[in-house]
């Protein structure tokens, strides 16, 4: 008789067996999440209701109940929102008084921005270093295509109008303000002294003022400023002005950044025997630049969104054209439509940019700890 | 001397030697910036004296005591047709300064509890307060202002107003609230108020010292509520209610009494404060985010409850990260109130247009705002930069 082994414990492994159906799957996420405790259950009650309160009523409005067709605003019968004047004014919003003959030329500078971005913007696009050429001359280029001149008939700058007038501003504050941002940070922290006191003014007056005293200087005050024959045209004070003032918020994102490298990294530039804008530009200003992405990002999704000012002084970007449709007899009183449909132009594109930003210190972020 | 012979070496000129030198190299430098800065000085005032001399405007300030032949509709003081530019750019002032006050404190109550709700365990709260932070965020706030009068403008016409509660009534005109009309009597119920505050700051020291000395706790937020809310509404039954409430009577075309908000000051303060409050959000979260969790571990072990490990452990040292950023948040909403122009709220800007467009004078009203946003700006950033000192890390 052979004797039985005595365990005190478990012989073999016991097989695994699934969590209990409270923790894990679709119950465990929801005790989890929404029903921990008694608060939370009220919460999630609350969040249901409100959900149950706009959601159906916006889809109602928007979609459901919606016009979509009709030559003003007395052809839209049912309830929701009428989006009858799309149609009609997608033009107007997107290009302005632009002839509209020649708005392929807008569309085409738009599409060109794709292969003008994508090098700058992600990691591994095809022939990256030849695109990196293109880039260099997308402004040349889109301005080229937008003003016309040699071989193509000018439009006057008076014409742009619409989303494009915004993305003409932003683009053109965005790619003039960030290096003239680094040099009024640098200046900032300059070691002469007439330099730094004139950065430092320039910085603090033009953050201590809205912008839009700024575009009425350079509506009202430029002309006493000037020769009395010499004009600048509206559309380029317009950019300076965004861009001084754009470029001024980028100062101090940047001084931060700058303050953040060690001191080390200055001595060691200069142990090398670089000099001083050798020991920037190969050493300072990529690691400040890199801690800065998110609040350059913010500075730039800002000075998009502040491209609407310019209907202050009398230019008509794609809120001005919405102001005009809202107040003209056909779609009067179709605010809420408009207004909704502008929103969505720019939520998009600040949105994305702002994903983009969190997309990319993320990148940086896993480089640094490999 | 020596080193002086030896810096003198054939074949370097002169001029090459102070080059190398940092010193003599940063001196040309700025005598150079110093040229072209002033070259540019006086070409800009030698093109505006000739400007003005054409145009035939005096330049100065004296333009201030004429007369304004326009009205003010929304005004904290009195002001009427004839009264002057200057007191119209006060009228102007007051109102800016209305609107940034009334955004700031709902733009932080905004903000504090979108923050904190956004960081809840609740999957559901967290992302629809996340979806109204990024819808916010991301839209201009002048397309806000604008589509949020449009709203309060498309409310019902003042005969078919909405009441609320018979004493508050909604039109397209703005808000009818009832107005107080204090009678004698209330002074002491302002006093009662007045000692309530002083006694709580004198109950917060006091607590402080003894927590220091003894680590026992006052319970300062339950007794102060008491002293300022509780003292002066027993001194206000005592004294027999002095505010009679002016309701609004609906007439035929208008209202008698009470007094009436309009609809551009109810659009620009939601629209600042929404906007502004979700630009807080995120700062208070990051703030709350950055207290790294061995202090709430550490609060948990010591006993305290989640409540006190929010309010006394967590949130004293997220302040630190959260005020230098929340002052540029005030002051970004003081200078986006001056988009009120474009709803005809009638601030300091849009005053200031009008004047402009009145008198001619157009360096002088410019100066005005750059001076009175830049000092608005200075008092803001001074304040705060107190209250940051104040809870700033006291290291050794």
């Amino acid at each position: 008789m052979t004797a039985r082994p005595f365990h005190r414990s478990q012989a073999e492994m016991l097989p695994e067996r699934a969590a209990p159906v409270t923790t894990a799957g679709v119950v465990g996420w929801l005790r989890a999440n929404l029903f921990s405790s008694w608060a939370n259950t009220a919460f999630t009650l609350i969040a249901l209701y409100l959900l149950w309160l706009i959601v159906p009523a916006i889809a109602d409005w928007a979609y459901f109940n919606a016009d979509t067709a009709g030559d003003d605003r007395f052809a839209c019968k049912s309830s929701g929102a009428c989006w009858a004047w799309v149609d009609q004014r997608i033009g107007q919003f997107l290009y302005g008084f632009y002839a509209p003959d020649q708005t392929w030329r807008v569309d085409l500078a738009v599409v060109l921005l794709i292969p003008a971005l994508a090098p700058l913007l992600f990691e591994g696009v095809p022939f990256a270093r030849q695109l990196r050429w293109f880039s260099l001359a997308y402004p040349v280029v889109a301005t080229f295509l937008l003003v016309g001149g040699i071989g193509l008939e000018g439009i006057p700058t008076d014409k742009f109008g619409g989303f494009m007038l915004n993305l003409t501003v932003g683009l053109a504050g965005i790619v003039l303000s960030l290096p003239i941002g680094i040099l009024l940070a640098l200046g900032r922290r300059s070691r002469l002294p007439i330099i730094r006191i004139l950065c430092v003014g320039f910085i603090e007056i033009v953050r201590g003022v809205p912008l839009i005293t700024l575009l009425f200087v350079s509506n009202i005050i430029l002309p006493i400023f000037l020769p009395p024959d010499v004009t600048v045209d509206s559309l380029i004070r317009v950019i300076v002005m965004v861009t001084a003032f754009a470029s001024a918020y980028m100062a101090e994102v940047i001084r931060g950044g700058l303050q953040a490298i060690p001191r080390g990294q200055y001595e060691a530039a200069q142990a090398l025997g670089l000099r001083y804008w050798q020991s920037m530009v190969l050493i300072i200003l990529p690691q400040a630049l890199k801690i800065s992405i998110p609040g350059i990002v913010n500075t730039f999704i800002g000075l998009f969104k502040d491209t609407t000012l310019v209907i202050i002084i009398g230019l008509f970007d794609i809120l001005g054209i919405g102001n005009a449709m809202v107040s003209n007899p056909d779609w009067l009183g179709l605010a809420t439509e408009a207004y909704v449909f502008i929103a969505f132009f720019f939520f998009i594109a600040c949105f994305s940019m702002s994903r983009y930003s969190i997309h990319l210190e993320k990148r940086l972020d896993t480089e640094r700890r490999d | 001397m020596a080193r002086n012979a030896s810096a003198r070496r054939p074949g370097s000129p002169g001029w090459q030697r102070l080059w190398s030198d940092e010193r003599t190299r940063g001196l040309i430098y700025q005598l150079l910036v110093i040229l072209g800065v002033a070259l540019f000085v006086a070409f800009i005032v030698s093109n505006t004296i000739a400007n003005l001399q054409r145009a035939g405007l005096a330049s100065g300030f004296g333009f201030l005591f004429d007369q304004a032949f326009f009205d003010i509709n929304q005004r904290l003081i009195d002001y009427t047709s004839t009264s002057t530019f200057g007191r119209a750019l006060v009228v102007g002032l007051l109102n800016t300064v209305l609107v940034s006050a009334m955004g700031i404190v709902a733009a932080t109550a905004i903000g504090f509890v979108a923050g904190v709700l956004r960081l809840s365990p609740n999957f559901l709260l967290s992302r629809l307060v996340g979806a109204y932070v990024e819808i916010t965020r991301n839209v201009p706030v002048l397309l806000q202002i604008i589509f949020w009068w449009v709203v309060l403008s498309g409310l019902p016409k003042v005969r078919d107003s909405l009441a609320l509660g018979d004493a508050v009534f909604l039109n397209n005109r703005g808000v009818r609230l009832p107005a107080p009309l204090f009678e004698s009597g209330f002074e002491w119920v302002l006093a009662a108020a007045l000692a309530g505050v002083v006694a709580t700051v004198f109950v917060a020291r006091w607590s402080r010292r003894r927590q220091n000395e003894s680590g026992e706790r006052f319970p300062v937020f339950w007794s102060g509520l008491a002293l300022i809310v509780g003292l002066p509404a027993l001194v206000y039954w005592i004294a027999g209610s002095p505010v009679a409430w002016d309701i609004p009577k609906p007439t035929r075309f208008n209202f008698r009494g009470g007094f009436n908000v309009t609809p551009e000051l109810v659009a620009l303060w939601i629209a600042l404060s929404t906007y502004t409050g979700a630009f807080i959000s995120e700062i208070v979260r990051a703030g709350i985010l950055s207290v790294s969790k061995g202090q709430t571990e550490a609060a948990g072990a010591l006993g305290l409850r989640p409540g006190q490990t929010m309010w006394l452990v967590v949130i004293p040292q997220a302040m630190r990260v959260i005020i230098p950023p929340l002052t540029s948040q005030y002051l970004n909403l003081t200078k986006n109130s001056s988009l009120a122009i474009a709803i005809g709220y009638q601030d300091l800007v849009s005053i200031g247009g009008t004047i402009l467009n009145q008198s001619g004078q157009a360096l002088e009203v410019v100066g005005i705002w750059m001076v009175v946003y830049l000092s608005l700006s200075l008092l803001t950033s001074m304040f705060m930069n107190w209250y940051n000192r104040r809870i700033a890390l006291v290291e050794r």
